[in-house]
């Protein structure tokens, strides 16, 4: 019989009072862990949407809502910009900007959000097309892996956008289908949730449907451009306008099937492409939702520019940065609480822990004298105290990474619903190791006194009370 | 085998009890008689290592007993002293039979199945082996007892009113076995009491 076993028979021989030990314990490590790993998940997922962005415009409103809702995708979008107050910017001859990426938001699939962009998206989070191709046209779409998945959406497939960020079927823009080009590999970014689109395609599908974009084609932008001016079109007119926009998609299917039919070979097809998508510079009239900007290096100019576009314009620029370790700070208050309230209970448990060896110390006063009799000396009576407070800390550890994980993973559903994020229990931090330092340390404080205790007790003493 | 020599033992200072010199032969049983409060329990405590003395000397076999060091002591005691009890207290978390491999391993021997299974058949309460002692009659625990005090072939058992919480027939019986026992296994029995029903099965006596 090891002192193990020894100590371990001694806490089973009262498994009402190692319960209540034990559940305590488990609380106070279940939820420690839990917030670890809820912590590490969402600044992991955070720091790899920020994606080295250093700016972001878009329309007035919360600088944290343009934030989460441009980078991370998960609020809504302040409003539009015209692209001709951001055109310095997009500008690719910008001694100052390394990258700029044009967003148009508000669009969705079945909850999946559709961002009209361009190419420069996927370098953005070095994102890379696993199957298919990226998009080269109007109403093409590269979906990210996540979304593909769960939309069960292949290259080929077709589907048809609905206006807005949640699903409804009544706001389903008719009509317009949307064709999958690609599919992207996994990043573990936001991207993985996408559906990217030329920002064109966006235009597009909103043009007729008075939503106050112009339209995409450039040749009918003159006769459209009184549709855009009213911004909530009438009723009846939305009718004719589908009737119309129709005929456009059809017009770029038949151009589509046309090209495909006599380029066999790859240069004219690009050219083709080129003439069809243009840059987004040509079209200053436009709306754009955000502009995500990397810049090249920082000096005054750029350490300026937010100021600026701040106090001079009717638009908004935020950091991201400054907005992320802001929202940090707000949760911050609710995590400090949860954090304290684990410790606390971690705390009271050790003390469950020190009261029931303390107590059974009593009844077991005889039973110590007596292995003292059979030649087990102080230390070894110390050492089997110590091993029961250890022993319940370990028991205790299991148990509460079991519930916090287990939680997790039960969370995960839930979360991935509301946020579109993906969470996971079956990862263990490092700081979970250190988490069963600190359960050693608890075990072995609330045992240390109850173990001396048990080392000095007075052999004969103790005998002759009988 | 057990010689003590101004053997002197006191809790406070004015209070000093004087303890006579005895010698013990190897294999002999002894009977040490005395009224509660004369110092039985201080004598049994001391020959058993559990208490020094303020001044005088014991010597088991070869070993000085105030010669140990503490965890030596220790060891000592586990190895060569059988110790059975007024009251009969058992480790309770373990059964009878890991009460005796416990026995066996606090004095640095290997636990060893078939000895307790041989002690405890020997004894007549070889179907307890697994069951916790509390489980047990007091004549029966008084016997598991025993059968720890016997466990390790200790030359020296030493029995602390063994037999005062019993009735006449499981007195009887208990000192019966303690003498078979002893005797089977050529150890040296000091019984401690103030049992009169005692008196008359041990011809070697010291009077306190």
């Amino acid at each position: 019989m090891t002192l193990l076993n020894l100590s371990w028979k001694n806490l089973s021989n009262k498994p009402l009072t190692m319960l209540l030990s034990l559940v305590l314990f488990a609380l106070g490590v279940g939820l420690i862990s839990f917030l670890l790993l809820i912590n590490h998940q969402i600044n992991e997922k955070f720091e790899k949407n920020l994606a080295g962005i250093d700016l972001v415009i878009g329309a007035k409103g919360s600088p944290l809502q343009l934030i989460l809702s441009s980078m991370y995708h998960i609020d809504a979008p302040t409003g539009n910009i015209p692209i001709k107050g951001v055109m310095p910017y997009l500008n690719p001859k910008n001694p100052f900007i390394k990258a700029a990426i044009p967003l148009s938001l508000g669009d969705s699939y079945r909850g999946y959000r559709i961002v009209g962009t361009t190419a420069n998206f996927l370098e953005l989070y070095e994102a890379k097309v696993q199957t298919g191709r990226s998009f080269k046209a109007v109403m093409e779409v590269l979906a990210g892996a996540t979304a593909a998945q769960e939309l069960g959406l292949k290259v080929g497939s077709t589907f048809q956008s609905s206006h807005g960020l949640i699903e409804d079927d009544n706001l389903v823009h008719e009509g317009h289908a949307f064709k999958v080009v690609g599919i992207m590999k996994p990043t573990g970014a936001s991207i993985d949730q996408l559906l990217l689109t030329p920002a064109q395609s966006i235009w597009e599908v909103h043009e007729h449907a008075g939503m106050g974009a112009a339209p995409a084609v450039e040749e009918t932008e003159e006769a459209e451009h009184e549709h855009a001016d009213e911004e909530h079109a009438a009723e009846d007119s939305i009718a004719e306008n589908h009737a119309e926009s129709t005929e456009q998609v059809n017009q770029i299917a038949l151009t589509n099937q046309e090209e495909d039919h006599q380029n066999d070979d790859e240069a004219p097809h690009d050219q083709a492409e080129e003439h069809r998508l243009k840059s987004i510079l040509e079209y200053p009239d436009k709306e754009i939702t955000a502009l995500l900007l990397q810049f090249n290096g920082h000096n005054i100019t750029t350490l300026n520019l937010q100021r600026m576009i701040n106090q001079n314009t009717s638009m908004q620029a935020a950091t991201p940065a400054i907005e992320i370790t802001r929202l940090y700070s707000l949760m911050g208050v609710g995590q400090d609480a949860l954090r304290w309230l684990a410790f606390i209970i971690m705390g009271v448990s050790g003390l469950s822990i020190f009261i029931s060896l303390f107590s059974s110390l009593r009844d077991r006063r005889y039973e110590l004298a007596l292995m003292r009799t059979m030649g087990a000396s102080p230390g070894k009576l110390f050492a089997m105290i110590i091993m029961e407070g250890l022993l319940l800390a370990v028991f205790g550890y299991i148990i509460g990474l079991l519930i916090s994980h287990g939680g997790m993973e039960l969370l995960a559903g839930e979360m991935k619903a509301a946020y579109r994020y993906t969470f996971t229990g079956r990862t263990f931090l490092v700081e979970e190791g250190y988490l069963l330092l600190g359960a050693l340390a608890v075990g072995f404080v609330a045992a240390v006194i109850p173990a001396i205790q048990a080392r000095n007790t007075d052999i004969s003493e103790t005998l002759a009370e009988g | 085998m057990l010689t003590t020599k101004q053997l002197q033992f006191s809790y406070t200072r004015n209070q000093v009890m004087n303890f006579p010199d005895f010698n013990l032969q190897k294999g002999e049983h002894w009977l040490l008689l005395g009224q509660s409060g004369s110092g039985k329990t201080t004598l049994l405590h001391l020959l058993g290592g559990l208490l020094s003395p303020t001044s005088g000397s014991i010597q088991i076999g070869n070993t000085e007993l105030g010669q140990l060091r503490a965890s030596a002591l220790d060891q000592f005691r586990g190895k060569n002293i059988g110790i059975v009890f007024q009251k009969s207290h058992f480790v309770r978390a373990l059964t009878v039979g890991e009460n005796l491999a416990l026995a066996q391993q606090l004095a640095g021997l290997k636990p060893n199945r078939e000895r307790i299974i041989e002690l405890l058949e020997r004894l007549n309460i070889g179907d307890k082996l697994r069951l916790k002692p509390d489980r047990l009659s007091i004549g029966e625990q008084q016997r598991a007892a025993i059968a720890r005090a016997l466990i390790n072939q200790a030359p020296i058992i030493l029995a602390d009113e063994p037999t005062s919480a019993l009735d006449d027939h499981n007195a009887t019986e208990v000192i019966n076995l303690l003498e078979e026992q002893a005797k089977a296994q050529g150890s040296t029995l000091l019984v401690v009491t103030h049992d009169k029903r005692l008196k008359d099965r041990f011809p070697n006596q010291i009077a306190l």
